[in-house]
């Protein structure tokens, strides 16, 4: 029998799958893959920021977002502000008209900086926008949403439609974000080239670190008693807040969290890819982001990060010879896990897989696991 | 006008009043309830005793009227602002967590905690463990405190739910139709339970069932169309020409 009365943050097993994923990405990936696919590997796992952040909201808290894509661009368009400022210095923009701003803007016959990009001179304002100005948005659309007790399906609808109208602003206003082509031509990180392969190399495992704190941060959430609140929260709203909780501040706590997660993965999205455009911003980008979530399991933090990876190189393989066919792929493969794997690849392990091999492990076979009630 | 100190009462309720469309639910309904009563409203179906309990514990807003609850005036707070000041519900269909364990379902209830940091940070120490034993044990739950709340029966979920109400130790507990669903052997159980939490407490109890109503009842209010058509012992209501008529009788 479980003890309910021991409670740690990761058991055994957890921690197992945890070693296994850092296995993958810090060895694995590291050893097979020469340096043009390791990067596009690292851009991968920039997704997967999202996609954990998605399992929190969504798998555990029931809060469906359609528009995790505006947090990962407004992260990402942060970072890439900063670089494209250092990438546009007097000597490197002399054949502009104004030199010293960005190539788009002196396109757009802006002749100063705006206001507003004056702050991403400073590296260290930099970091903190990364994170500071994505969960303030989501703190505002939270307060405006949850604290009015729009839910499910309305919610996921504004959302979405919170994606398209940032697209949209981002493309009106060519000027001050470099339109549909966003910002690009991004060269160095305080005079370091982000563009060389050992660059790439290095920024690959950034990620991968920061990918695992946001993994930490993810299951202390999902252990903690607040983790129990949201499962509790899904099931029974109304018994939540007669138990005496505000449950809007609960669902902006983690939308906010959500948004933070996503927002990290689009600063080093920027850094690893070398461009930021609203394309990622949109509402294509955000809802293959819950398809991430969706393949992986969307309960199950570490199956988002498998499952981001299998789609994305999926979407690689098979975009690379057949362009035309991968969206019908994706949505064919949305169907099949909606339909007959609803816990994505985590359920089909959990269901499947690990019962098999724990009796093909001696000793073992007698002794069928239950899965233990959080 | 009302005096929300009156110490003589727990809950007074004065003129409530809702209306869904123009249809009054409940309509300019008073009753007031004394320290360690247990009040049970019955009533026809359709005659607003669920919506009563409702409004009292911010769930409907009212279209009109006064609810004062140990001075608090109940009807400008929210719902967990409501049971922060005492008062828990139960409601009809058992609302427990089906995805967790009867001892999360137990320590979500605990009151502490209840901030979003608070809840980040909540540690399982010895009081909670004790206090959620403590409870088990008392709703005859005290072997499935590991199970998933989804497996228990239908009884076992009313408990539960009962349960967790008790471990927020409410001054004023509200319980909607607590034995409803139930077999014989469990509802004798539930009745031997709810006599003993009902002890130092007051509790409102919308109930069907006369048999347990005589068992547990301090006064009866008998509700009909969102308005009081008698109060008193059960004796007494029983006795009533009008309760007959609308709702004994047939």
């Amino acid at each position: 029998m479980i003890n309910p009365f021991t409670h740690k943050y990761m058991n055994g097993r957890e921690a197992l799958g945890f070693a296994i994923l850092a296995a993958i990405i810090f060895v694995l990936f590291p050893l097979v893959l020469e340096p043009f696919r390791l990067n596009l590997f690292g851009k991968y796992l920039t997704y997967a920021f999202v996609a954990v952040g998605l399992v929190l909201c969504w798998g555990v808290g029931g809060i469906l977002s359609l528009g995790q894509g505006v947090f990962f661009g407004l992260g990402g368009y942060c970072m890439a502000m900063f670089l494209k400022l250092e990438a546009s210095s007097p000597e490197n923009t002399a054949i502009q008209s104004t030199p010293g701003i960005p190539d788009f803007m002196d396109w757009n016959q802006l002749t100063a900086l705006p206001w507003w990009w004056e702050p991403f001179n400073s590296f260290a304002f930099t970091i903190f926008a990364v994170v500071a100005v994505p969960v303030v948005f989501a703190f505002v659309i939270g307060v405006a949403m949850f604290r009015r007790r729009v839910g499910g399906v309305y919610f996921a609808i504004i959302t979405q439609a919170i994606a398209a109208i940032l697209t949209i602003l981002i493309i009106g206003q060519q000027g001050f974000t470099g339109g549909v082509n966003g910002i690009t031509d991004l060269r160095t990180l305080h005079g370091w080239d982000i563009r060389t392969d050992e660059a790439k190399t290095t920024l690959y495992f950034v990620n991968g670190v920061l990918l695992f704190a946001v993994l930490f941060a993810a299951q202390f959430v999902r252990k903690s008693k607040l983790g129990r609140l949201l499962i509790a929260m899904r099931d029974q709203e109304d018994r939540v807040r007669f138990s005496g909780y505000d449950v809007a501040n609960f669902k902006i706590f983690v939308f906010c969290l959500g948004a933070a997660f996503a927002a990290i993965g689009g600063a080093m999205f920027t850094l690893q890819v070398g461009f930021m455009s609203p394309s990622f911003v949109g509402i294509v980008p955000s809802i293959e982001m819950v398809i991430f979530a969706a393949v992986g399991g969307r309960l199950s933090i570490l199956g988002a990060v498998y499952g981001t990876l299998l789609v994305n190189w999926a979407k690689t393989t098979f975009s690379e010879s057949f362009p035309e066919l991968w969206l019908l792929g994706l949505g064919a493969l949305f169907i099949a896990v909606v339909m007959a794997f609803p816990n994505g690849l985590a359920g089909v392990w959990a269901e499947q897989v690990a019962p098999r091999l724990r009796k093909l492990w001696p000793g073992n076979a007698a002794a069928p696991e239950n899965t233990p009630a959080e | 006008m009302l005096d929300y100190n009156n110490p003589n009462f727990v809950l007074m309720v004065e003129g409530l009043t809702v209306s869904f469309d123009g249809f009054k639910a409940v309509n300019d309904l008073s009753f007031y309830v004394e320290p360690n009563e247990c009040r049970v409203i019955i009533g026809p179906n359709g005659a607003g005793k669920t919506t009563v309990l409702d409004l009292i514990c911010g769930r409907t807003k009212a279209t009109a009227g006064a609810v004062a609850f140990k001075g608090h005036d109940l009807l400008k707070m929210r719902e967990d602002q409501i049971v922060h000041a005492g008062v828990g519900r139960k409601f009809q269909t058992p609302s427990v967590y089906e995805d967790l364990s009867v001892f999360a379902n137990l320590e979500l209830s605990y009151p502490k905690g209840h901030g979003v940091f608070g809840a980040l940070f909540f540690r399982r120490d010895q009081a909670v463990r004790e206090r959620i034993e403590e409870i088990a044990e008392m709703i005859f739950l005290k072997d499935h405190l590991a199970q998933k709340a989804a497996f228990l029966s239908h009884g076992q979920k009313q408990w539960l739910e009962i349960g967790m109400l008790l471990i927020q130790d409410p001054e004023l507990l509200m319980l909607d139709e607590p034995v409803a669903g139930m077999s014989v052997a469990e509802r004798k159980k539930t009745a031997e339970l709810l006599n003993r939490i009902i002890a130092d407490r007051s509790v409102i109890v919308i109930e069907h069932d006369m048999g347990f109503v005589e068992d547990i009842a301090t006064r009866v209010t008998v509700l009909h169309q969102g308005k009081v058509l008698s109060e008193g012992s059960m004796d007494r209501v029983q006795n009533d020409p009008k309760v007959i008529e609308v709702y004994l009788g047939h």
